[in-house]
């Protein structure tokens, strides 16, 4: 039930990926959602659950305002699922993350950045790995490749700590 | 060179082998990137797609992984091309649409292969036979980590890689495992699977991806979130679940012999019976038949038969295959005359199925 007010009459199933997804609606929300005429239905809330096309126009004066630098709108992304170009994701943040916050794992992204040198671990793994090397260098005296070690221990903790702006 | 003279011969990729590959019948990864400040394909205008296009194409074949790869922009292919592409997996079936301002690279192993502009400028996979997730990721984590000194990607260190579509937004990757389970789906147990997949986050597919059905008892399982987890991550939980589900598979295997032999020996008997004397095959009869073959044969049914007849044959049948190999242009009817004819030709080499003997059970020991 969407509304959680009058009796769902309208029983929609999708199967969305693979998964069975079903929603129960009453005749009023199923009518403003478009689900008496298949083709009002929007594309953006048959992708990515009922309420994603709704949920874009929730930022700040979004609901006009088409993306500065490609000119996308809001009924374009309902209508399409998809977004105009890279800025629109700043254009339509506010709107976007409550969208990405109930699709993905979490808020930010972990993974891969461009130009960063690879470790293949996450930092915390890498630093640790370093850890035990430098014990190992200081077990046969190996000064020299310690002290390297430890500046890179170092270098790898300043690193994880800076790039954080969003954590308040 | 053209495709076709590009492209390996069905044979020779039913040939190569991979771990695990009795059930895991291929291991993929697949990153989605696009240009900075750029529209997406979706909503450029077609002369800023042919530019992106061109610039994308210089970068990616000028990459050593690329050396002697297949290069084509979108219209250069026939309508028959392409389908053969996607039966090959190379291209996905919304590529298959695209036209001028869309292009292809694949690499001489046809193990690596890019799109441009598909939904995203690009979309980079490594594909490979039998269980190898994590060599997949590092062969296209590789290509990826080149083509960044020559293209500057939209990237942001809040969101990640920025795509088309927000369900690809982060990471960018998506990693999946085609499995072939019909001893799950004969025991009815896929169900039960498919869910308990579903609740980790998992999307449990048809053959060819997006919206289509299991054909052939082939499953294709992947991973649905793209931000929050690093790339190492997905493919972790990826091959856990896989090992999960290959590990199921062998018990339902095992049981099905154990229990119901006279069922299992009924289904592969019966298959056999068709592949081998039918003179109209539709595609979708043969793939589910093939598959019933291919059990038999990882059963031990069919002692010397090799299980790449069953993979060879698999993508044989399937229609722009099949249309390769006839003279003329086929009709729906003659096509399925045609591939009754090809796959009864190629049984006749194959001894009819008969129930392992005790120890002789291919690689299950307890025979009914």
């Amino acid at each position: 039930m969407v509304c959680k007010k009058n009796e769902a009459k309208v029983h929609l199933t999708q199967v969305l990926e693979g998964t069975l997804k079903k929603v129960d609606l009453c005749e009023e929300c199923a009518k403003a959602k478009g689900v008496d005429d298949p083709m009002g239905f929007s594309l953006a809330d048959l992708l990515m659950g009922l309420g994603a096309s709704q949920e874009l126009g929730h930022g700040a004066g979004a609901k006009e305002a088409a993306c500065p630098a490609c000119g996308f709108t809001q009924a374009d992304f309902k209508k399409t699922g998809r977004l105009g170009c890279p800025e629109c994701y700043q254009h339509f943040s506010d709107g976007l993350e409550a969208l990405l916050k109930g699709m993905h794992k979490g808020p930010r992204h972990t993974g891969k950045t461009p130009h960063e040198p690879r470790h293949g671990a996450p930092a915390g793994q890498r630093i640790q790995a370093l850890q035990k090397e430098l014990d190992a260098a200081i077990a046969v005296e190996n000064y020299e490749e310690a002290a390297r070690l430890r500046d890179e221990i170092k270098s790898l903790r300043a690193g994880a700590a800076k790039p954080d702006p969003a954590t308040p | 060179m053209n495709l076709h003279q590009f492209l390996r011969p069905a044979a020779e990729v039913a040939r190569i082998s991979g771990p695990q590959d009795q059930i895991v019948m291929s291991s993929r990864v697949r990153l989605a990137r696009n240009l900075v400040q750029t529209p997406f394909p979706g909503w450029a205008k077609k002369p800023d797609r042919l530019k992106v296009c061109s610039r994308i194409r210089e970068a990616v074949e000028a990459l050593s992984q690329m050396a002697e790869g297949f290069h084509a922009s979108m219209e250069e292919f026939s309508a028959l091309d392409k389908q053969v592409l996607v039966e090959r997996h190379l291209i996905s079936r919304e590529h298959a649409a695209k036209s001028s301002g869309s292009g292809l690279v694949v690499s001489r192993d046809e193990v690596l292969s890019v799109m441009i502009n598909e939904e995203d400028h690009l979309r980079m996979q490594a594909l490979l036979p039998g269980l190898q997730l994590n060599r997949a990721w590092q062969a296209i984590d590789a290509v990826d980590t080149a083509l960044e000194s020559a293209l500057d990607y939209a990237f942001s260190p809040q969101l990640g890689y920025l795509t088309a579509c927000p369900t690809n937004v982060g990471t960018g990757i998506r990693v999946s495992a085609m499995l072939h389970l019909p001893a799950l789906v004969l025991g009815e147990q896929i169900n039960q699977i498919i869910q308990a997949v579903n609740k980790l986050g998992l999307a449990v597919r048809g053959l060819y991806g997006e919206g289509t059905e299991a054909l052939g008892n082939v499953f294709q399982i992947s991973n649905q979130m793209t931000l929050g987890d690093s790339e190492e991550e997905i493919v972790e939980r990826l091959n856990k679940v896989v090992a999960q589900v290959i590990e199921h598979e062998t018990d339902a295997r095992g049981l099905l012999l154990e229990k119901k032999p006279k069922s299992v020996f009924n289904h592969v008997g019966r298959a056999y019976g068709i592949l081998a004397n039918a003179h109209s095959v539709s595609s979708k009869e043969a793939i589910n038949l093939l598959s019933l073959f291919r059990l038999g044969i990882d059963l031990g049914l069919f002692a010397d038969t090799p299980r790449g007849l069953t993979d060879e044959l698999f993508l044989l049948v399937q229609p722009a295959h099949l249309q390769l190999t006839a003279r003329d242009k086929l009709s729906a009817e003659q096509r399925d005359f045609h591939r009754a004819d090809l796959v009864r030709g190629r049984l006749e080499a194959v001894p009819r199925p008969r129930p392992p003997a005790a120890g002789g059970a291919g690689t299950l020991d307890k025979p009914a």
